[in-house]
């Protein structure tokens, strides 16, 4: 399959008065023709500030990307211009905010709002455009597109402006769409259109999506492939069937545990992870995780942990899958889901040195 | 890469570890000084305001000359050595009226404030705290009293009570405390729904205690901002009120009727116009400042 | 809308009846008033107060009477001059003090506007912090000493402008600007201030995701939504031109409706006080009610208020 994205090493800090903040910190991933990657953090993993910096979105200064390469069909954005990147933002990548209501310029039309992106981008004149913003709402599923191109935000619902929110995002066709938390500020309900929506207009335009959420319940119904970040760096990355049934990163496990489920049944508690992430201006030596990880081995406290690589398309980065390691037993939520996946590699290898 | 096999056992959280903050935690009002120090135009305008303040404290006492003391052979002189800002057109000397006229003037603004402050304080922390019908009423009262136009309210009271220091007070007061009620009642409104009120209210606080414990210290910020930008609109108001002959009465040095009388005197004799303009436009200057940078340093989106 | 404008209304005449009574029980307990038998007035002007406030009826025939004539527009005799009535004066000053205030709040807005933009989009360099020292020294020199300042530099001095009077372009620039100053500065700060807000608004991000241009999202996205709220500022604005006008029509003598009114109140003539403040309260409180009114046709958002409900 063809490579749309790929992004290597990306280091992103920001200035702030109590110092630098190292929000990423070398996080490498690709992303193929069509695909569905979602990216998995709490608050402050650096999960937004990753998307945001595909399409140079984060405030420079006091943001910075300070390494890295960020490869659009095999051209590297970072060192591009604003100028350039007008060209490329909305054109070759777009994306969806997390909160609809302040996503959308209040005193200006919907439609216009469409119509913008169609003028910039397709080179449309004015009357084609308002046809083709028609056109977009009808395809997002707003019903009566012809009244509501006409209508400002306030006169839309959460969930309608969500959609029109989708069709500025696709109106130019994009390669790629970034959803950062499209549905958190949603009912759930709503929710669950909204993500039927997207997997159905990705189907029609053959789209890419990276999907950033802090919801792994939401994950398991979008996603082909799963990167679990935290403070900054990806711990684990799979497909989600490696995530959901083999995941070996100790996060990862606490992060499923404390995902609530039908299956649960009442005396599997629901086990929340201790503590807070780390301060970034200041990160923690060897295993970032390390201080909240119940398993936590005397190495983590010193050593950064390698990558290590599970199968083909899984990758963890912990001491546990060290042959040194001894062999700990995840949680009971977490035991209970897993299953032997055939494409797993006899042993982990090693892939990349941790620093 | 070797490393030994004692290192790979579980050892498990160490929260202690991941709890500990590397930025020193600070107290509000710290933080707040902290902010307002990286403002060096609001410094700025601090040390100025405390030298104003030395000066209006002091400075009547550095000449041997009385601000209110006629000197006919020597009127409308230039500064010089001998009368540092000159003399007016009785031969009073301005160096002393300028400073006389700043204690005039911080007074007044300070008075102002303070009556503001009191007055509102009282009427929005009880529509605040009461709510209700009690809030509804008390604020439409307000409404219907914010829509009389200031200035034109304070000139009606001047001419009707008379011309003097606490008739001017009273007359700026009278419309200047609806400002400072909304502030408290906007504070007290958000404030009093917050938990720990609540978890005061359940440990069954009183009313006044709660008020006086909770609600008010918490207000500080705001009223504090509030009230260094009254002090400069009542320190214009003086001037102005002076402007159009409803200043006070001599032989009171402020500097509004310094200035108006220095302004018929303008094109011979500038100096009797420009000690006290640029003194009023200094002093409102330095609280404007001051105000400003205790505002940014008090807002909480600046905190990061 | 409709309801939102009549409950602006009620709120307006409530203040305005205040303003009325306030003057009408002022004018009586003032010291030397008309009403005060113990003064001997001419006895011209002692007719024109009789036939307009009814001096020898019982106080609340006299105030009924005085706000039905203030309702027909006719706001009384003067008190010291026995051929002038407070019409006279408002017919003759208010259009010299319109065309002031007219250019005055021309200045005020342009400039203010442009400060506070630049300002926004330089933030935190050195036009940001040039702008709103430019705007913080607006707001400390009061419009009297700016003026007189100007004066006596750019008049006196130089010569470039004439000293005085109300005679050509010329003469009107150094009082307009004088009384923009302060107005000028607030407005600087203000659209600084929403511009910054704006700015930081998600769908200044979604319009800068859509690739759009840098100035495209400055003047379509951000400067629109930005001037909302200084639109608001009007009313006060007007407010701020009108009073400044008192002192600046005096020190320029310009012979205008704020001239007239510190003339008046230098000379204690008490009628003429009470009959322009109360014409300029109506002018201030009609002026902000109308500026609510076009902020409300202005703003989609506040449409939804007035019931019409587009979900």
């Amino acid at each position: 399959m063809e490579k749309l994205l790929e992004v290597k090493n990306l280091e992103v800090s920001f200035q702030t008065y109590g110092g630098t903040v190292k929000a990423v910190r070398g996080v490498s991933f690709d992303l193929h023709k069509g695909e569905t990657l979602a990216i998995v953090g709490e608050s402050g993993s650096g999960k937004s500030v990753t998307s945001q910096s595909i399409m140079k979105l984060i405030p420079m200064p006091p943001g910075r990307i300070t390494g890295g390469q960020i490869l659009l069909s095999g051209d590297d954005i970072v060192p591009k211009t604003e100028k350039q990147m007008e060209k490329i933002r909305g054109k070759e990548i777009s994306m969806i905010f997390q909160d609809p209501m302040t996503s959308l310029n209040p005193t200006m039309r919907v439609g216009t709002q469409i119509m913008e992106v169609l003028i910039k981008h397709q080179n449309m004149s004015k009357t084609d455009a308002k046809n083709r913003a028609i056109e977009l709402l009808r395809l997002v599923g707003i019903p009566m597109p012809e009244k509501r191109v006409d209508q400002y935000p306030h006169e839309f619902s959460g969930g309608m402006r969500q959609r029109a929110m989708i069709a500025i995002a696709l109106a130019a066709n994009p390669k790629l769409l970034i959803a950062d938390e499209p549905t958190t500020a949603l009912d759930v309900t709503i929710q669950a259109q909204i993500l039927e929506l997207m997997k159905d207009l990705q189907n029609k335009m053959d789209t890419s999506i990276i999907f950033i959420t802090h919801d792994l319940g939401v994950v398991a119904n979008v996603a082909d492939r799963v990167a679990v970040m935290y403070a900054g760096q990806i711990v684990e990355m799979g497909t989600v069937d490696e995530i959901f049934y083999d995941p070996r990163h100790p996060y990862t496990w606490g992060l499923l545990a404390s995902m609530p489920s039908l299956e649960n049944d009442d005396k599997a508690d629901l086990a929340a992870i201790p503590g807070t992430p780390p301060d970034l201006t200041n990160p923690p030596k060897g295993d970032a995780f390390a201080a909240r990880n119940k398993y936590a081995l005397a190495i983590d406290f010193e050593e950064e942990p390698p990558m290590f690589q599970i199968s083909e398309t899984h990758f963890a980065k912990t001491w546990l899958l060290h042959p040194d390691a001894p062999k700990v037993e995840p949680p009971e939520a977490v035991k209970k889901r897993i299953r032997q996946l055939s494409s797993t590699f006899e042993k982990p290898v090693i892939v990349k040195e941790g620093k | 890469m070797q490393i030994s096999k004692d290192k790979f056992k579980v050892v498990g959280t160490q929260l202690g570890e991941a709890e500990r903050i590397s930025k020193p935690s600070l107290s509000f009002w710290k933080d707040v000084f902290i902010r307002f120090r990286k403002n060096k135009l609001a410094l700025f305008g601090l040390v100025l305001l405390g030298l104003l303040i030395f000066m209006a404290i002091f400075g009547p006492y550095m000449t041997p000359y009385d601000y209110a003391s006629n000197d006919l052979g020597n009127k409308n002189q230039p500064p010089s050595s001998e009368h540092w800002f000159g003399t007016d057109d009785l031969g009073r000397d301005m160096f002393a009226r300028t400073w006389e006229g700043a204690r005039i003037s911080i007074f007044i603004g300070v008075a102002a404030a303070v009556i503001d402050l009191i007055i509102g304080v009282f009427w929005g922390g009880i529509a605040g705290y009461k709510g209700g019908r009690t809030d509804e009423g008390m604020m439409r009262f307000a409404d219907i009293l914010y829509g009389v136009p200031y200035l034109l309210l304070v000139i009606l009271l001047m001419v009707v009570l008379g011309q003097g220091l606490s008739t001017m007070i009273i007359a700026m007061s009278i419309t200047g405390w609806i400002n400072m009620s909304r502030i408290v009642r906007g504070q007290v409104l958000s404030l009093k729904n917050q938990e720990y009120v609540l978890a005061a209210k359940t440990l069954g606080a009183n009313t006044s205690r709660i008020m006086s414990k909770h609600l008010i210290p918490n207000s500080m910020g705001p009223i504090l901002v509030t009230m260094t930008l009254t002090i400069p609109s009542a320190i214009f108001t003086e001037a102005f009120l002076s402007f159009i002959g409803l200043g006070l009465t001599p032989p009171i040095a402020s500097w509004g009727t310094m200035a108006n009388d220095g302004l018929a005197a303008m094109r011979y004799y500038p100096w009797r116009l420009f000690f006290p303009a640029i003194f009023i436009c200094l002093t409102i200057f330095a609280f404007n400042v001051v105000g400003d940078g205790l505002r940014d340093a008090l807002d909480p989106r600046m905190r990061k | 809308m409709a309801k939102y404008i009549g409950k602006r209304l009620l709120y307006m005449i409530l203040s305005l009846w205040m303003i009325v009574t306030a003057t009408f029980f002022f004018m009586r307990i003032a010291p030397g008033n008309p009403f005060a038998s113990e003064k001997k007035l001419p006895p011209e002007i002692e007719a024109n107060l009789n036939a307009h406030f009814g001096l020898d009826k019982p106080w609340y025939a006299q105030y009924w009477e005085y706000l039905v004539r203030i309702v027909n527009w006719d706001f009384g005799p003067s008190f010291k001059y026995k051929s002038q009535t407070v019409n006279d004066l408002i017919n003759e000053g208010f259009p010299v003090s319109f065309l002031l205030g007219m250019e005055a709040i021309f200045i005020a807005v342009a400039i203010g506007v442009i400060l506070g933009i630049v300002a926004a989009l330089k933030h935190n360099r050195w036009p940001d912090y040039t702008a709103m020292i430019v705007a913080v020294l607006g707001i400390s020199v009061p419009s009297f000493i700016m003026a007189s300042f100007l004066q006596y530099f750019l008049a006196i001095k130089m010569g470039i402008f004439p000293v005085a009077r109300w005679e050509s372009f010329m003469h009107s620039v150094l009082p307009a600007v004088a009384l923009a100053s302060t107005p000028m500065a607030f407005i600087a700060r203000l659209t600084r201030s929403s511009m910054l807000e704006v700015l930081a608004n998600d769908y200044i991000k979604t319009a800068k995701s859509k690739g759009l241009s840098r100035g495209v999202i400055t003047v379509k996205h951000t400067i629109r939504n930005a001037l909302l709220p200084v639109v608001t500022y009007m009313g006060p604005l007007t407010a701020g031109i009108l009073t400044g006008s008192f002192v600046i029509e005096r020190i320029f003598g310009i012979p205008g409706l704020g001239a007239h009114f510190v003339t008046s109140i230098n000379n204690r003539d008490y009628t003429v006080i009470m009959g322009v403040t109360v014409f300029y309260s109506i002018l201030l409180l009609v002026s902000i009610l109308l500026v609510d009114i076009a902020y409300g046709i202005i703003d989609p958002r506040i449409k939804l208020a007035g019931g019409k409900k587009g979900e």
